[in-house]
């Protein structure tokens, strides 16, 4: 069991969770307390001791199937063949139970059962929300769909599409709709249909994640738990690539940006917090010198002056960081919500100001689509012109920016070939109080080809990659 | 720590239930661990899902007392801990005035700084009761960092030290949750001396099963339908999804207008109990209306 839970705890560090020793020693004595045949109250056991954060747990989840998979209890271990064996015996015996329930004769083997006949049963299993009837078919789908062969070096995906594609679940959608609005007697409301959808909807949604688990317990019995772990290791919400991100993490990562602008917003504040003092005030200093027979024994310094951070934000939106942009969008509408001066700017080559279609709006959704739709960013031809945008900037609203002003720029600086016009930004950083730019790049791709960012960055406070939440918090932290 | 309370996981489960507290495999398994390994437990989710009501109701199933410690900005020691009554002691120094000479200032001193002028805040209530108590540090992620850092030495050791007297232990170790709206990262120090519980928006059957609990009089299909509605809301993108103290509300209400199905209209019109955002309800009320 030690070197069970020791190897778990490496695999777990591995998969980029921080666990510390203590955490580790918990989780040691708290299984000593969980019955260990309760698997779902030993995974517990240890998600309380070892994950700490709620964004880990879909990581935790997943190294625990793989390396407790094959030692559960339902499954013997070693012995390759006899696992396919045991899920036909297992089938047989659901097919003999579903005869007797129904009453109806038909072949009884799981080996000859047709596609057709698994559509069948797959249907009544989710008509009737039965879960042990589920994971069946969800075995059943797979040796008969997935076409699993051993050794063979595909990822998981692959063979879940397969079986997926098999198995037709827009069809079987469709489907059991029908079948559910014939048994009501009268017609059933809108409402009614739409919440009965969203029931199917979820219990289909089931039976795909029962398919991935079977998928991935026959790919560790066929390849090891070691090699798999290794496979199936995805980075956690806070290392996902912006440029990547698929539309799940996408949602993640918004999730997790309205935390850290409150925390960037806390660390500006709290700059003027820890610095009490001002300059000398002299008048105040002679005025209290008095007191000590006209040696200034005690100087006064100035209250500091409320420092009320202005943010003026320029952002590239344009094709080759579409994906950046879209972060960049709500980034900004979560700084517009902390910040009480926040003016943000888009361009491609062109530049508009669209602080108002933030302010306006309630919803980020209708915002980020505005500023899509509305923001007069195309100047020649929609490829990327830093130059002219920046002296579009300059020159309509290069008097606003003053000394309170911190100065963001987001963008790959891929200018396209253009003039860089890179003097504008050190005007900027002259009159402002800081400048930055984040960059979506990783930095190794940096002045490579069109890429200008050093010509810039010269006369940035701090430029930084910025490609994940990780190192957008590197950034926030940087500030303070 | 001596005889414990809980037997098995079943246990728990069970004695959540009598106190009409519908706890997950999850939440009973944390709660039964942190009795056995004597830890505190961080119960982390969105508003609205049950935090602090699990504190109580472990609390009264458990028959003990819930000490409760509010935490908000600007919360520091001689709120948490424990104070000086200074104001007594002042008076205790007074009487003696003129009665003796400074020989009695060490006696005076040791005099003025025990017990009796010691006013007790919840954490050291906590831990110097003689009965069995379950500890409420509630929203700890409102307090500055900084004080985070108060709490340390009462969650990993359960004792309190106080300069003029010494290091108070406790007498029996207290049950201590804590709680999280998760609006900032709490420190790795606070989080490694915890257990952790992630409490999210309940399965559609437990939500179910919490509304026929928590509602009297509500009939198996109507909380069917409430859960169902609710849960298709959730999916939409809110400002801030209904929770399940507001689906309770919602039920309570459906009830009390004696409505048997819901239908579109009346699902609009109450919506702002589900909802708080006027943009919301009205997102709601088109989503509901516009597709099926």
């Amino acid at each position: 069991m030690l070197d069970l839970m020791s190897g778990f705890v490496v695999e777990l560090r591995n998969a980029g969770l921080p666990v510390s020793l203590t955490e580790n020693l918990d989780a040691m004595e708290a299984i000593t307390h969980i019955p260990i045949e309760d698997r779902d109250a030993f995974k517990y056991a240890l998600a309380a001791t070892l994950v700490k954060n709620e964004q880990h747990w879909k990581a935790f989840e997943t190294v625990f199937e793989v390396y407790f998979s094959l030692r559960g209890p339902e499954y013997s271990v070693g012995d390759e063949d006899g696992d396919g064996e045991w899920d036909e015996n297992d089938l047989e015996e659901w097919m003999r139970q579903m005869q007797q329930q129904q009453g109806q004769g038909g072949p009884g083997s799981g080996e000859d059962m047709s596609p057709e006949e698994i559509a069948e049963m797959l249907f009544k299993a989710l008509m009737d929300a039965n879960e042990a009837m589920m994971q069946a078919m969800a075995r059943a789908a797979v040796t008969q769909f997935a076409g699993m062969e051993p050794g063979r070096p595909v990822g998981g995906t692959y063979y879940l599409y397969r079986t997926l594609r098999n198995l037709d679940l827009d069809g079987m959608l469709d489907r059991l709709m029908d079948e559910s609005m014939d048994r009501l007697e009268n017609d059933p409301t809108q409402l009614q249909e739409r919440l009965q959808k969203e029931e199917f909807e979820n219990r289909i949604e089931q039976l795909k994640r029962e398919i991935e688990a079977e998928i991935r317990r026959r790919l560790v019995a066929d390849r090891g738990v070691e090699a798999m772990a290794k496979t199936l290791r995805k980075p956690l919400p806070e290392d996902v690539d912006f440029m990547h991100a698929s539309r799940e993490e996408m949602a993640n990562i918004r999730k997790a940006i309205q935390p850290l602008t409150r925390k960037l917003a806390a660390r500006l504040a709290r700059k003027r917090k820890h610095k009490r003092r001002g300059p000398l005030d002299f008048r105040a200093t002679v005025r209290r010198s008095l007191s000590y027979g006209g040696v200034p024994a005690e100087p006064r310094f100035r209250n500091p002056r409320p420092n009320k951070p202005e943010l003026i934000v320029v952002a590239d939106i344009s094709g080759s960081v579409a994906a950046f942009a879209r972060f960049t969008l709500h980034l900004v509408y979560a700084l517009q919500n902390q910040f009480s001066k926040v003016r943000s700017f888009v361009f491609i080559d062109g530049l508009d100001e669209v602080t108002h279609m933030f302010q306006n709006e309630e919803d980020i959704t209708n915002a980020v689509h505005r500023v899509n739709t509305e923001a007069d960013v195309v100047w020649v031809d929609g490829h990327s012109d830093y130059g002219h945008a920046f002296s579009v900037f300059w020159e309509n609203f290069g008097h606003e920016v003053n000394s309170k002003s911190t100065v963001m720029f987001l963008g790959d600086a891929r200018n396209n070939y253009h003039a860089t016009n890179a003097w504008i930004i050190k005007e900027t950083q002259k009159k402002a109080r800081s400048v930055f730019w984040l960059n979506p790049e990783p930095r190794s791709y940096w002045d490579t080809g069109d890429s200008v960012i050093s010509e810039y960055s010269t006369h940035c406070d701090g430029t930084f990659e910025c490609r994940n939440l990780r190192q957008l918090e590197g950034f926030v932290d940087h500030l303070a | 720590m001596g005889e414990t309370t809980f037997n098995d996981l079943a246990s728990v489960r069970d004695g959540l239930k009598s106190v009409d507290y519908l706890a997950d495999d999850g939440i009973a398994s944390v709660v039964f661990l942190a009795e056995k390994l004597g830890k505190p437990v961080l119960v982390e989710g969105p508003a609205g899902t049950g935090k602090t009501e699990l504190a109580k109701s472990v609390a009264s199933m458990t028959d003990s007392r819930l000490i409760r410690l509010q935490c908000y900005e600007g919360l520091d020691e001689a709120k948490a801990l424990y104070e000086w009554n200074y104001k007594k002691q002042l008076l205790r120094i007074q009487a003696d005035r003129g009665t003796e000479s400074a020989e009695d200032w060490t006696e005076l001193q040791d005099d003025i700084f025990n017990d009796e002028f010691l006013l007790t805040r919840p954490l050291l209530e906590a831990i110097s009761a003689e009965e069995k108590v379950v500890l409420l540090i509630d929203e700890v992620d409102r307090v500055e960092i900084e004080t985070e850092a108060l709490l340390l030495e009462i969650l990993s050791d359960y004792q309190v030290s106080i300069p003029e007297l010494g290091t108070i232990e406790a007498s029996q170790i207290p049950l201590v949750f804590l709680t999280s709206n998760n609006t900032r990262e709490l420190s790795e120090a606070l989080k490694r001396r915890c257990l952790f519980l992630h409490i999210d928006y309940p399965q559609l059957d437990r939500e179910k099963e919490i509304v026929v609990t928590k509602v009297e009089g509500i009939t198996d299909n109507l909380a069917e339908q409430v859960a169902r509605i609710v849960r298709s809301i959730r999916q939409l993108e809110l400002k801030k999804s209904p929770s399940v103290s507001e689906t309770i509300d919602w039920a309570r209400t459906l009830v009390l207008l004696g409505i048997e199905n819901i239908d579109i209209e009346t699902a609009k019109e109450s919506l702002h109990i589900l909802l708080k955002y006027q943009s919301d309800i009205e997102k709601t009320a088109k989503e509901l209306t516009l597709e099926a």
